[in-house]
């Protein structure tokens, strides 16, 4: 990318078909771009209109306000599956983190009995899965439905996770590590002292690309926890939503006597409101951390 | 911990620390759990599977399933079905590539990096968001059918319009995946030798003729790879897109094998049914990985596995 930046100004007379090659490229690129931001901006824009009027509210908000984003929160459960999602989020991925950063560490120790049957072990699980009714009874077998464990459990280990954590601790020089050893530290010390704070970028890329996981992750609920209403989430909250009108409607209607008089709370409003607040955490972190998901790219592909 | 320090004679095998097993068991235990033993599940197919019974007094009925899924005129429905989706994600493939070429043509490079950032966030949000941005627009309420009203249009409603389901979907799969696909390609353009881009133009070459005969060419084995990848994925189209998707006037045309063993096992209970339906699913993918993966080694002299 940086040769290219530099290449223009070896070549600095500009034929007249590059340059309407530029502009169309240009004018095509921002219409790809509209065609990305847009749905995203029109429900933003929507979330904040006053009421729904039919044509009214594309661009701009219609009668701007607050109300929307006031009013969902009395909805039945609607704080709580916020909560769900954001206890899940946190827990899923420190768990995910730190099983998946330990277990690429030990793959690198030659001292470790059974390596490479081990190592084998974890990977094939990337080509090789039970499918969907056998993990469901397996997961009824051990308990776990209904439970919040299984948004956490199951993905605890990630054999690609793993192998990109392996690639990357190969990598760090090995002197710090065996200093360390001659001071007589434990392997555990040496992990949580040394290798964790030597591996930040990669412990982000893991954390960044494992929070987004769980923060959209909707389809366990609804296969694993769908009876439990307490466990239900933000994703799977907004799903409902959309998929049962009627329900939604009576929800306005019971909790509009909480609610200020002159709620303007419809269905349509609270699908808008409700994806905006299920969507606004990934759009404000991501410009931030798209280099992490890039560098997560890059490893596995240098890896693959 | 053993000190290291006082061996003289370097062991030729390295000595085993049982210490590390035991720290690595738990992590182990987790993988055999939730991976491999699933994998026993796939007994149950043999067997008539009743929730809550116990498991030796199921009837034992051996291939039945297996047959009755061959036979079956709905497998054929939505193997046909899981077959257009895949074939069409083929078909737009190169796009990701073209996005990549395109946007390192862009001079500017504030343009560049918005223009990335922002064809990228549909991969981040879920499917439930899609669906509801579509909803948002397309639902015979939504925004579309609100302009078309305006100009005095007939309304429209991909969402239920079962001819419009193959072409629709794809298009919702390349909105969301697009941006997300070409960054591995921006990686390969900037691996790319940068002399040969200075040679081509000494001898004249035109912006256009180093991306047809230095990028393209250039971009050519990660695409391989990919695409080997992408068919060994063909009958695994994912479940997601199609569950928040589907309702009762298009059910017919989105049913993807995946989402048929779901409604199947999990909704009517039918479990040794879709168990069976799920390991041929699992064999036929194998098979194509194998294929995908021999067909590298003979194309690129390495496997992509």
């Amino acid at each position: 990318m940086k040769n290219t930046k530099t290449s223009p100004k070896n070549q600095i007379r500009d034929t007249t078909s590059r340059k309407v090659f530029n502009v169309c490229n240009i004018i095509l690129l921002g219409l790809l771009m509209l065609l990305c931001a847009f749905p995203l901006y029109y429900i933003i824009v929507q979330s904040f209109s006053g009421s729904v009027v039919a044509g009214k509210g594309i661009l701009l908000p219609y009668k701007f306000t607050f109300s929307n984003y006031n009013d969902v929160f009395h909805l039945e459960g609607l704080l709580s599956a916020l909560g769900i999602s954001v206890a899940r989020t946190v827990a899923g991925t420190g768990v995910t983190v730190l099983c998946c950063m330990l277990l690429g560490y030990l793959f690198t120790k030659p001292e470790l009995p059974f390596r490479k049957f081990l190592y084998r072990m974890v990977t094939i699980t990337m080509y090789v899965s039970g499918g969907l009714i056998p993990t469901f009874l397996v997961m009824k077998y051990y308990g776990l439905l209904n439970s919040f464990w299984v948004y956490i459990l199951p993905s605890a280990v990630s054999a690609y996770y793993t192998i990109l954590i392996k690639t990357y601790v190969e990598g760090l020089p090995s002197s710090v590590e065996e200093s360390a050893m001659l001071d007589g530290a434990g392997t555990l010390t040496i992990f949580f002292r040394i290798i964790i704070p030597m591996s930040l970028p990669i412990v982000a890329t893991i954390a960044v690309y494992a929070s987004v996981y769980q923060w959209n992750a909707w389809f366990d609920n609804h296969i694993y926890t769908f009876t439990t209403t307490s466990l239900t989430t933000m994703q799977y909250k907004l799903y409902k939503y959309l998929s049962q009108a009627e329900r939604l409607a009576e929800q306005i209607e019971k909790s509009s006597s909480e609610i200020r008089q002159d709620s303007m709370l419809t269905p349509q409003s609270v699908r808008m409101t409700v994806t905006v607040i299920a969507v606004i955490p990934v759009m404000m972190i991501y410009p931030f951390l798209q280099r992490f998901f890039i560098k997560g790219i890059n490893i596995g592909a240098v890896k693959g | 911990m053993t000190t290291a320090a006082p061996v003289t004679i370097v062991p030729r095998k390295i000595k085993k620390d049982w210490k590390l097993f035991w720290i690595i068991l738990p992590l182990i235990l987790l993988v055999f759990l939730f991976s491999y033993v699933p994998l026993a599940g796939w007994a149950l197919s043999l067997v008539d599977y009743k929730p809550g019974y116990p498991l030796l007094k199921n009837e034992w009925i051996g291939l039945k399933y297996f047959q009755m899924i061959l036979t079956k005129s709905t497998t054929k429905r939505v193997l046909r079905n899981t077959i257009i989706f895949s074939s069409l994600d083929l078909l737009c493939m190169p796009l990701p590539m073209l996005l990549a070429i395109l946007l390192n043509e862009v001079r500017s490079d504030r343009f560049r990096k918005i223009a990335q950032v922002v064809t990228t966030l549909p991969h981040f949000i879920s499917w439930i968001i899609v669906y509801s941005l579509a909803f948002a627009i397309f639902s015979s309420e939504g925004l579309l059918n609100q302009v078309l009203a305006m100009i005095n249009a007939p309304g429209q409603n991909v969402l239920t319009d079962k001819n419009a389901v193959y072409w629709f979907q794809t298009c919702i799969t390349i909105w969301k995946s697009l941006g997300w696909n070409a960054i591995i390609y921006i990686a390969a353009i900037a691996g790319i030798d940068q002399e040969l881009y200075e040679a081509a133009r000494v001898d004249g070459a035109g912006r256009l003729r180093c991306a047809i005969h230095i990028t393209l060419p250039g971009l050519l084995p990660t695409f391989i790879v990919l695409l080997l990848l992408r068919i060994s994925n063909f009958i695994n189209s994912g479940i997601d897109q199609y569950y928040v998707f589907q309702n009762n006037l298009v059910t017919r045309n989105i049913e993807v094998l995946d989402l048929y063993v779901y409604t199947v096992g999990l909704k009517q209970q039918n479990y040794s049914y879709a168990i069976a339906a799920g390991i041929m699913k699992s064999f036929i993918s194998i098979a194509l990985l194998f294929i995908a993966n021999f067909t590298a080694k003979k194309v690129r002299g390495e496997s992509i596995v």
